[in-house]
């Protein structure tokens, strides 16, 4: 098919056909040349050493005759300014300066030697010719029979188009058999035909096809096609008009437009008349005001206004000036395409993209949110635990995360294998914090039950000390906490939606501690014996619990998660001394907000500020501090309505 | 027949610790003023003088903070962004007016005297150059005017503290709820400042604070000095008001409220009105201590308002004891001189032959867990130390 659209196709530039019939020998005549590369550029050897764009064509002629592998790589040293010619034998070579030496490579034969640089001349083909080259070696590219070459010459296609490319593609497209690249070659020339078809129903035809494609490429081509510029005129707009603007909405930039293109004279600005004046001073006096009086708007302009009356300096331009001015001409956009067939086809198919790339945006953000939520869940799940089910505030909960990235880094610093070492951090690090856990509660926390607030306190004590020995040990700079191979890279559905899997994992992760806690809660002797001493530690210990083990056992497992949670936000951020106290605010608000005492409520909790911040941010994409500071004033407000969080307790368990 | 209770002792008897604080605290200002470089004996450093007004600083702030966490119960970890607010109130008037002399003296040497608008467009240009603007912000209306400025380190704080205090103890937000809801302010205040279009220079903060407009011939010795003697007769008013609302009936219901909030609430007291009284008192004190530090410290940024600030509040009214204004004044004197003898490497290492502890990375551990082990075994502080002692002699 584009075979036949190929013969169809007008021929105007003779360079095209030169490279067209290139394609067509190399492809068809293939190495069957006998002669050599030097012997060919010998033939030419005037046209080689000082290129021009006309003559360098017949060079490239003959080059593609040979078809020798050579041969693009000697195009591509040309191009690169590689190429020396000994001043004696007039042989070429490529060369590499090294100070007064150059060493020299043969064309043919790849033979190596080194000789005194003043001998040979190196040849400096211009800009033109280089990229008269550059297009001969994209088609010896088009056509390589290595697949890479192939497909970096269609990269480089893809990154700078032009109408010279579609014949040469729709050539090299017969004797392609690689699937991908195939396809690949059939996109480019369906963008090209639609940038730069001859045709317009053809051109038509392509740029409806864009209509189902959301990739970034493909939006391009569309808005190039649609690119505009702006023109003013005094009579009736002509062209292919996109829309006309309306010069009073700022008046300011529209003048300087028409100041730009000579049709009205530049405004002056306080400095010009400042200079203006400074310029002017007749016996301490301009204008007829003294000089002293000049710090004042009014009469610099009086006194600017005395000097135009005399002709020295240009007329002040008013501000009803400026809108008289504007009010004559009109301003508009038009498109650079002056086929208004292709423009209204190619804004058609743009909407219809937009739309979809919107929608896809709306799911992308929906994941970015739940992503962010598992994170925010991750990090108060041990805390809903600890402070949920037992009402201790634990300011070293986000030292206990740290502690479980750092146990990671460790273990990954004696086991090389990332897939292993993850299998063994994760118990590791719920071991590590699990102890830690347990003995904080042991030596500190047990003695505050009846204290809340001084708990508060005490574990803050420990969180700064917790935090400064991480620092000694491992120092202030971020650690990485490498993810494995198969955790690498990201599950692209469309160019718009993308979720890379350690998100994936994380969101998992977060799954199965909802359904691991709510098992132990709920299904378990220590999850009922854990329910039994937060409702009523006295009943529960007068039924046979011992609640002193019960809350080291709890305390203990919210701070074994806070462990294999560190693990976890470790491999998506970095691990520093300071990443817990980076959660420990959110953390609290989160388990708050979802409702104390409900793993469900943390869930929620977790839900509304990961998708609350991803929202906010995608409404001021700029920055995403002002989306915390709106997140946690959101908060503030949000808990004067429903203080007891989403989930909030019911019956007596609600009394404090 | 009514008895008449037996007349009230005199304030000055009932409260003997607010005499020996004054004339402790005078004793010192008197002592540092003649041993500082300004009045010739230069036995101690200016920079020290500086060290000094600045920790007198942070006492103000402190039995600020004992007032609403000691006496009235009210654990807040956000006084800090009481004290930035009043430092930026004044950094912007400071930087504005310092600003504007530099303009003047550059323009001065042109030939035609400039407009107001020149001028002003010069200092934008100035001070907002560092964050890519050069338009004042509409939070700057009033940099030029001291009065204002000086009426906004009172106002915005009690405003702020007015309305949140409402809010959050209106919906009956007590206890760690409130801390962390306190601490959840003050992170969006520092995130809010560390954008560059906040307004205040983002992350660059306002600087050079210690040159004081219009006495640029005055040297650095005597204005820290005078900033010296400024922050010690702002403690002392501080301290003689604070004794005065903790003692009187008010102080009684304030007390009575953080024993007990629902049992004043059944007498028939507003409670949330004491609460937001004093919420709201001492975050104008915190914010009036925030306007005497900086122009002291010389710089402020959005990293002094960081939650991690207040909780070092916290720390210093801990360790110094709850529930007594003293005890605020020794932890936070005690634990910040401390603090920065052990992180000014001024605290000589300690070799253990196998490691060598350098204070400077250890001081932090020091203190958490000194302050963990105060918490746990001594929850009334130095303060309550100090008690025992008195009563027994």
């Amino acid at each position: 098919m584009f075979g036949a659209a190929l013969e169809d196709r007008h021929r105007k530039l003779s360079m095209i056909r030169v490279l067209l019939s290139l394609v067509w020998l190399v492809v068809t005549v293939g190495l069957a040349a006998a002669q050599d590369l030097q012997s060919v550029l010998q033939t030419h050897a005037e046209e080689v050493a000082s290129p021009s764009r006309n003559s360098v064509s017949v060079v490239l002629d003959d080059l593609a005759d040979l078809g020798s592998p050579q041969v693009s790589v000697f195009l591509e040293q040309w191009a690169e300014r590689n190429i020396w010619q000994d001043d004696a034998t007039s042989l070429f070579y490529i060369g590499a300066e090294d100070g007064d030496a150059i060493a020299l490579t043969d064309l043919d034969s790849g033979e190596q030697s080194t000789a005194a640089s003043d001998g040979y001349t190196q040849i400096r083909p211009n800009g033109g010719v280089r990229r008269v080259i550059g297009s001969a070696l994209v088609q010896f590219q088009l056509t390589d029979p290595d697949p890479d070459r192939r497909r970096s010459a269609l990269e480089s296609i893809g990154r700078r188009a032009d109408a010279s490319q579609l014949p040469l593609l729709e050539a090299s497209l017969e004797g392609e058999a690689d699937p991908d690249i195939r396809a690949r070659k059939v996109q480019l020339i369906n963008f090209l035909i639609a940038r730069f078809g001859e045709d317009t129903a053809d051109r038509v035809v392509a740029i409806e096809s864009l209509s189902s494609d959301t990739s970034v490429e493909a939006r391009a081509v569309l808005s190039q096609i649609l690119s505009t510029s702006t023109d003013v005129t005094d009579g009736e707009p002509s062209g292919n008009i996109a829309r006309v603007l309306d010069s009073s909405s700022d008046p300011a930039a529209f003048y300087s437009e028409l100041v730009e293109a000579d049709l009205a004279p530049p405004l002056v600005s306080p400095g010009d008349i400042r200079a203006a004046l400074e310029a002017n001073i007749v016996d301490g006096r301009v204008g007829g005001v003294p000089i002293a009086q000049l710090g004042t708007d009014v009469l610099r302009v009086q006194a600017y206004a005395a000097l135009a009356a005399d002709g020295l300096v240009p007329p002040l331009v008013t501000q009803a000036d400026v809108a008289a001015t504007l009010s004559s001409f009109t301003f508009y956009e038009d498109y650079d395409e002056p086929d208004p067939t292709i423009t209204d086809a190619a804004r058609a198919t743009l909407d219809t993209v937009e739309t979809r790339v919107g929608l896809e945006q709306t799911v992308d953000l929906t994941l970015d949110g739940l992503s962010l939520a598992s994170i925010y869940f991750l990090a108060a799940i041990g805390l809903a635990i600890t402070f949920g089910q037992m009402g201790v505030i634990n300011m070293a909960h986000g030292e206990f995360i740290m502690m479980g990235a750092y146990t990671g880094y460790v273990v990954q610093l004696f086991v090389p294998d990332y897939t292993i070492s993850l299998m063994i951090s994760l118990p590791l690090a719920f071991a590590v914090t699990f102890g830690a856990g347990v003995a904080m509660e042991r030596l500190v926390i047990r003695h505050l039950y009846h204290r809340p607030l001084e708990t508060l306190l005490a574990t803050f004590g420990i969180s700064i000390a917790l935090q400064q020995i991480a620092k000694n040990i491992f120092g202030t700079q971020a650690r990485p906490l490498t993810s494995p191979e198969w955790l690498g890279g990201a599950l692209v559905i469309s160019d718009v939606i993308q979720i890379s899997y350690i998100r994936i994992a994380i969101f998992v992760l977060a799954i199965v501690f909802l359904c691991l806690l709510l098992f132990i809660l709920k299904r378990t002797r220590l999850g009922l014996e854990v329910r039994a001493v937060t409702q009523n530690p006295g009943m529960a210990a007068s039924m046979g619990i011992n609640p002193d083990r019960i809350n080291m056992m709890t305390f203990g497992l919210g701070s074994g998660i806070a462990g294999v949670a560190g693990v976890g936000i470790g491999l998506y951020a970095q691990v520093t001394s300071e990443m817990g106290a980076n959660y420990i605010v959110q953390s609290f608000m989160t388990v708050v907000v979802g409702g104390v005492g409900s793993v469900f409520g943390t869930l929620a909790g977790a839900g509304l500020i990961g998708f609350l911040q991803k929202g906010i941010e995608w409404l001021n994409p700029s920055n995403t501090l002002a989306a915390q500071t709106y997140m946690i004033l959101f908060i503030i407000l949000f808990i004067q309505f429903r203080p007891k969080g989403i989930v909030a307790p019911k019956g007596r368990a609600a009394a404090d | 027949m009514s008895q008449t209770p037996p007349p009230r002792k005199s304030f000055i008897v009932r409260n003997p610790s607010v005499l020996y604080f004054l004339a402790a605290l005078a004793l010192f200002t008197v002592f540092v003023a003649v041993m500082s470089e300004a009045t010739g004996t230069g036995l101690i450093s200016t920079s020290f003088v500086k060290t000094l007004g600045k920790t007198l600083c942070f006492c103000l702030i402190a039995i600020a903070m004992d007032v609403v966490w000691g006496y009235c119960g009210i654990l807040s970890l956000g006084h800090f962004a009481f004290f930035g607010i009043g430092g930026y109130a004044i950094g912007m008037w400071l930087m504005y007016a310092r600003t504007e002399l530099i303009v003047a003296q550059s323009l001065a040497g042109q030939v035609i005297p400039p407009t107001q608008q020149e001028v002003t467009d010069a200092i934008g240009k100035q001070i907002f150059g560092v964050v890519g603007s050069s338009d004042f912000p509409a939070i700057w209306m009033f940099a030029d005017s001291l009065f204002m400025q000086l009426a906004i380190v009172v106002l915005v704080p009690g405003l702020l503290a007015l309305v949140f205090g409402w809010l959050a103890f209106r919906s009956r937000v007590t206890g760690v709820y409130l801390s962390i809801l306190t601490q959840a302010m003050t992170l969006a205040l520092a995130l809010y400042l560390f954008q560059n279009d906040s307004g205040l220079r983002g992350n660059n903060g306002l600087s050079g604070l210690q040159n004081i407009p219009g006495f640029a011939d005055s040297g650095q010795d005597v204005i820290s000095l005078v900033f010296f003697l400024a922050s010690a007769a702002a403690l002392a008013l501080g301290y003689v008001v604070f004794a005065w609302i903790t003692d009187s009936k008010l102080g009684n219901i304030i007390q009575a409220i953080r024993d007990d909030e629902s049992r004043v609430r059944f007498l028939g007291y507003h409670v949330e009105s004491y609460k937001l009284f004093v919420f709201t008192i001492t975050a104008i004190v915190a914010g009036i201590a925030g306007a005497l530090y900086y122009p002291q410290a010389g710089i402020i940024n959005p990293a002094e308002v960081a939650p991690i600030a207040s909780i070092y509040l916290a720390v210093w009214v801990a360790i110094g004891g709850r529930g007594r204004l003293y005890g605020a004044v020794i932890g936070a004197a005690l634990v910040s001189l401390l603090s920065s003898w052990f992180t000014g490497g001024g605290a000589p290492d300690i070799d253990l032959g196998f490691y060598k502890i350098q204070w400077v990375d250890w001081w932090l551990v020091l203190l958490g867990v000194t302050f963990a082990l105060v918490t746990l075994f001594a929850p009334k502080g130095i303060g309550g130390l100090f008690d025992k002692l008195v009563r027994k002699s």
